[in-house]
């Protein structure tokens, strides 16, 4: 116990001062979550909409498929995008291995399948009947998908909470591809983790309040969006 | 006179290679208020979604003001000359001026406009003063009549409702329809009706549709179809309970005498002798006394002596069967079936003047 509150008062005496590489490495992990975050959902809520409104054969295979990734684990992700990006690999004349974007790779992929598979819910959720109403109602095809995604906004905003936070909080695969390297590919998680291993806890424990702050914050103003002007 | 506004044509639609509707000649005409009644599964609603060109046809086509709707190249824009309201508000979240002005922003009408259509829409429905109120907080009523505003403000050249009082109570249904039935008669809007209620059909339309099995078997002004079903499906439809097989023995100056089982009735219709007939009869056109009582109706030609079997309250009367060696049902107020001390096993006659009837000639 008294480590643990010694670490925490070092930890907040870190951030009162705002030491400069525990601020760059919480704006790297806010960069590389939130691009990959919003990459997600770019992919993501067309992809599930398209899976909840259409009929085509293997579509039940499709969302099984999805519901599956929701669940993937963040090292087979690492292991398998570092593959990928080895040099020799399909993708390495890219040359990102152990870059912030191969970073946001890997994030993608655990994250997109958790957009989408809450995106294929939260649409499948409303009443069906509604489509057809917004149709007589004179509602284009494109005009219909962006009224159900407005209606269906709440349950969006969750899925964006959560796509964020399976992110943020990964580690193998942000180790895996980004390696973990000092001012260049060094996040929250991945140097919460050195820092233990060290036995450096009163930076281990700043660096996981600082997450947990990141994400607190994310989520308040998340859930603020979603809450507002409603009533129990 | 225009021809029709809508029109289908060879129509048929299956599902799952099942048989749902057939309509080989279907006709709106401007300015009708066509209601469709029918049992559960009837095919009505997916009449009234071919219509609306919600969905299409699996053969045959739709046409819209005589030309097929796939001409006119764009479907999107004949669906914007329609409107149409289902049995559940659906609602977008939201406030009420907002859903009424859904339709009509859908079609980037300005907003001057909107807003003008918008309070004179929500003014027509008594809904002004819900304006600004979130959806979600509304009653089923309130809420119908939003989804109804929301559909008239577009001033649809067809409006299209789909069973939009069935989830209501008694009271709320029946203000709604008084008003509906006010805007339709004032407006004079084609309207196509879907309903399995028989009065709010009589209530609203001037022309009846009645659909059983995917088929339209009758289409007739409403008093005639309640009056004169054409055939036996469309009587147990319409609330005829008494339905007797027999042929025709005989006719004499406009009488004819029809032989149903354990029983020679006379009838008055102009009928051939030998023929094959239905004998239908309303409840409410046959009168009950105790056997033995002295009968007041001398016009009564028909009196059948039975045996009460069942009686089951309906209101403030009795439907009550009896077996005559035929079974025959009857309305009884309250008051009567206590006055003449009535009840089941009582031996009774039920008498009914030869014009009561409505014959159905069989094949």
């Amino acid at each position: 116990m008294e480590l643990i509150w010694q670490g925490t008062k070092q930890a907040v005496l870190l951030l009162i001062h705002g030491d400069p590489e525990v601020l760059r490495i919480m704006l790297l992990s806010l960069q590389v979550s939130g691009t990959a975050t919003l990459l997600s959902l770019l992919i993501g809520i067309p992809l599930g909409t398209i899976l909840a409104l259409s009929r085509f054969p293997g579509r039940g295979i499709a969302i099984s498929l999805v519901n599956t990734g929701m669940g993937l684990p963040p090292v087979v992700v690492g292991l398998f995008v570092s593959i990928f990006l080895w040099r020799s690999g399909p993708l390495g004349f890219l040359e990102l291995l152990y870059t912030p974007t191969a970073i946001v790779l890997a994030q993608l992929v655990i994250a997109g399948p958790v957009v989408t598979g809450l995106t294929v819910a939260a649409v499948q959720q409303l009443n069906p009947r509604l489509r057809m109403q917004l149709v007589g109602l004179g509602a284009s095809r494109l005009q219909v998908v962006y009224l159900l995604l407005k209606e269906a906004r709440l349950p969006l905003l969750a899925a964006l909470m959560a796509g964020f936070g399976a992110v943020v909080s990964e580690i193998g695969a942000s180790m895996m591809v980004g390696g973990n390297i000092y001012r260049q590919t060094r996040v929250l998680t991945t140097a919460t983790v050195l820092e233990t291993s060290r036995g450096n806890f009163d930076m281990a424990i700043a660096l996981s309040l600082l997450l947990l702050l990141l994400t607190f914050g994310v989520n308040v103003t998340l859930t603020w969006i979603q809450q507002r002007g409603r009533t129990p | 006179m225009s021809g029709p506004i809508l029109c289908l044509e060879r129509v048929k639609v299956t599902y799952d290679g099942m048989l749902v509707l057939d309509a080989p000649s279907f006709e709106i005409q401007e300015g009708q208020i066509l209601a469709v009644i029918g049992p559960n599964g009837a095919g009505k609603s997916t009449l009234l979604r071919l219509l609306g060109l919600l969905e299409g046809p699996t053969e045959g086509r739709v046409l819209f003001r005589g030309q097929p709707v796939q001409s006119y190249g764009n479907l999107l824009a004949v669906r914007r000359r329609m409107a149409s309201v289902f049995q559940e508000p659906l609602l977008t979240d939201g406030t009420v001026e907002a859903n009424v002005a859904l339709g009509l922003r859908l079609r980037r009408i300005d907003s001057v406009e909107v807003n003008r259509r918008v309070q004179e829409g929500m003014a027509t429905l008594g809904i002004g003063h819900l304006a600004k109120r979130r959806t979600r907080t509304l009653s089923g009523g309130e809420a119908q009549r939003v989804s109804l505003a929301r559909a008239l403000v577009l001033d649809p050249e067809v409006f299209l409702l789909d069973e939009p009082f069935a989830a209501l109570d008694p009271p709320t249904r029946e203000g709604l329809l008084v008003d509906l039935k006010a805007i339709l008669d004032k407006r004079r809007i084609t309207t196509i009706f879907v309903t399995h209620d028989r009065n709010e059909a009589l209530a609203l339309s001037n022309q009846v549709a009645v659909m059983i099995g995917g088929r339209v078997l009758q289409i007739d002004m409403p008093e005639r179809v309640f009056a004169e079903p054409l055939n036996e499906e469309v009587a147990r439809f319409v609330g005829i309970e008494t339905i007797l097989r027999g042929h025709v023995q005989s006719v004499s100056q406009g009488l004819a005498t029809v032989e149903v089982p354990g029983w020679a009735l006379e009838v008055a219709a102009p009928l051939t002798p030998g023929e094959r007939v239905l004998v239908c009869l309303r409840p409410e056109e046959i009168t009950l006394f105790p056997r033995g009582a002295t009968l007041t109706t001398s016009s009564a030609r028909n009196q059948l002596y039975g045996r009460v079997i069942r009686h089951l309250p309906a209101g403030s009367t009795y439907r009550v069967t009896i077996d005559c060696g035929v079974l025959i049902v009857a309305t009884v107020t309250r008051q009567s079936w206590e006055q003449l001390d009535l009840h089941d096993g009582a031996e009774v006659v039920a008498a009914f003047k030869a014009t009561a009837p409505h014959v159905i000639h069989c094949a």
